[in-house]
C-alpha cells in the first residue's frame, strides 16, 4: 500500500510542479500584455526603478569591487609562476565581462530586490490591496507587477556592467596600484582580448535573460503567495531559492551556447 | 520621497549604468582601438603560420598598424593565405617583409611589417610577396636534439 502511495506522492507534485510552471508562464504572458499602460504612465516603472535599481547601487558596486581584489589577488599568483602576470587584465576582465558580472550581480539582485518585490506584493494580497484594486476595476497587473517587471528587467543590465566595471577597477587596484603590475600591459591586452560582440554583448545579453527570470519568479511568488504571514515568508524565500538556481542553469546553458568553441 | 528627487536619483542610476557599458565598450572591449579610418587589404602567402589567429595585430616598428582579417588555406599552393586591413595612413613598399612574430615568450602573435626600400607602395588588393613563417617551437627542439645527436656521434 505504502508504495502506492510514495508513486501517487511523486505524480502529485510532478503535476502541481507543471502546473505552477504553466500558471507562471500565464502570469508572464499577461504582464507582457498589459505592459502597454505602463509604459503611459512612466513615473510608475520610475518608482520601482528607484527601489530596485537606485536601492541596489552600493552593494552592486562594493560586491564588484571586491569580487575584482580577488579576482586581481587569486590571478596574479597563479599568472605570476608562469611568468605571465602581463594577463592579469585579461582574466579579470574576460572572467567578470563573460560570466562574474552578469551571474553575481544576478544573485545579489535576487536577494535585494527580488525577496523585497515578492514580501511588497505578497503583503499587498495578504491586506487585500490587491482585491480592492480589482473592486475599482484597476487591473493589478497592469497597475503594480507590469512597473515592477520592467524596471527589473532594465535596471539588471545596468547593474550588470556596473558589477564588471567596480570589479575591473578592484582588479585594477590590486594588480596595477598594489602589486605593481605594468599598467600598459593590463590595459592593452586585455582591449586585445576582449571582444566588444562577442564577450560584452554576450555578457549584456545574459545580465538581460537573468534579469527576465529573476523579477518573473519574484513577482510571481508574491501574486501567488498565501495570504498568510508565513505564506508571505515561504514565498520570499522560493523567490530567492529558485531564482538563484535558475540564473545558475541558465548561466550553463547560455555560456554552452554563446562560447562554445572559444 | 518627492517626484524631482526620485527622478534625480533614477536619472543618475540609468547614466552610471550606461556610462559602466560604454566603458566596456571602450576602455575593456576593443571597440575603441578599431581604426573607423580608412584602410586597404592586402594579403600575404605563410609557409607556416603558427599559433596566428584572426584580429592579431599586424605591426610595424612596434606601432599598430592595422589587423588580420581572415586566414584560409589555399588549396593550389598548400599554403596559409593571410589577409590583412592596414590603415589607410601608412604606406609600405612593395617588397615589405612579413613575418609572423611572437610577443614575449608565450604571449600572442602576430604580424611584424619590415619595409624594403621599393619606391613604389602596396595598394588595395596587392600582395606582401616576401615572408617569414611562424617560428614553431617543436621544430627548434627537434633541430637542436638532431645536432646534439650528431655531434656526440661522431
Amino acid at each position: 500500500m505504502s508504495a502506492t502511495k510514495t508513486i501517487s506522492m511523486i505524480g502529485n507534485r510532478a503535476i502541481s510542479a507543471v502546473w505552477r510552471i504553466g500558471m507562471a508562464s500565464r502570469f508572464f504572458v499577461l504582464t507582457l500584455m498589459y505592459s502597454g499602460s505602463s509604459f503611459r504612465r512612466m513615473h510608475l516603472i520610475v518608482k520601482e526603478l528607484f527601489s530596485t535599481g537606485v536601492m541596489s547601487l552600493i552593494i552592486i558596486i562594493v560586491a564588484g569591487l571586491f569580487v575584482g581584489m580577488v579576482l586581481g589577488l587569486q590571478g596574479y599568483e597563479t599568472l605570476q609562476r608562469y611568468g605571465s602576470e602581463s594577463a592579469l587584465g585579461v582574466m579579470v576582465a574576460l572572467g567578470l565581462v563573460r560570466e562574474l558580472g552578469p551571474v553575481v550581480a544576478a544573485l545579489l539582485f535576487a536577494s535585494r530586490a527580488g525577496s523585497a518585490m515578492t514580501a511588497e506584493i505578497g503583503l499587498m494580497k495578504a491586506t487585500e490591496q490587491i482585491s480592492a484594486m480589482e473592486m475599482m476595476a484597476v487591473n493589478p497587473i497592469a497597475r503594480i507587477v507590469a512597473p515592477r517587471f520592467w524596471a527589473g528587467v532594465i535596471s539588471m543590465p545596468l547593474l550588470a556592467a556596473m558589477f564588471s566595471m567596480a570589479g575591473i577597477f578592484g582588479g585594477y587596484f590590486v594588480g596595477v596600484v598594489q602589486i605593481g603590475v605594468d599598467e600598459g600591459s593590463f590595459w592593452s591586452q586585455m582591449q586585445a582580448a576582449v571582444d566588444f560582440r562577442e564577450d560584452i554583448m554576450n555578457g549584456v545579453i545574459k545580465s538581460f535573460v537573468f534579469g527576465t527570470v529573476v523579477t518573473v519568479i519574484a513577482l510571481f511568488e508574491g501574486y501567488d503567495a498565501p495570504p498568510t504571514a508565513e505564506g508571505v515568508s515561504g514565498a520570499t524565500t522560493r523567490t530567492v531559492v529558485t531564482s538563484s538556481l535558475a540564473i545558475l542553469m541558465l548561466d550553463f546553458v547560455l555560456t554552452a551556447i554563446m562560447f562554445r568553441g572559444t | 520621497m518627492k517626484r524631482t528627487t526620485l527622478d534625480l536619483w533614477v536619472g543618475v542610476f540609468v547614466v552610471l549604468g550606461i556610462g559602466a557599458l560604454v566603458m566596456l565598450a571602450m576602455k575593456v572591449g576593443n571597440l575603441g582601438t578599431y581604426n573607423v579610418s580608412e584602410t586597404y587589404q592586402v594579403s600575404a602567402y605563410f609557409e607556416n603560420i603558427g599559433g596566428l589567429k584572426p584580429k592579431a595585430s599586424i605591426k610595424s616598428a612596434g606601432v599598430l598598424v592595422g589587423r588580420v582579417t581572415g586566414i584560409t588555406l589555399d588549396l593550389d599552393r598548400y599554403q596559409a593565405k593571410v589577409e590583412m586591413s592596414l590603415d589607410q595612413r601608412y604606406k609600405f613598399p612593395k617588397d615589405t617583409y612579413a613575418s609572423i612574430l611572437t610577443s614575449g615568450l608565450l604571449g600572442e602573435q602576430y604580424i611584424g611589417l619590415l619595409p624594403g626600400g621599393d619606391e613604389e607602395v602596396l595598394h588595395n588588393g596587392e600582395q606582401i610577396k616576401k615572408t617569414q613563417s611562424a617560428v614553431v617551437l617543436e621544430d627548434l627542439i627537434s633541430k637542436f636534439i638532431f645536432n646534439q645527436a650528431d655531434a656526440s656521434s661522431k
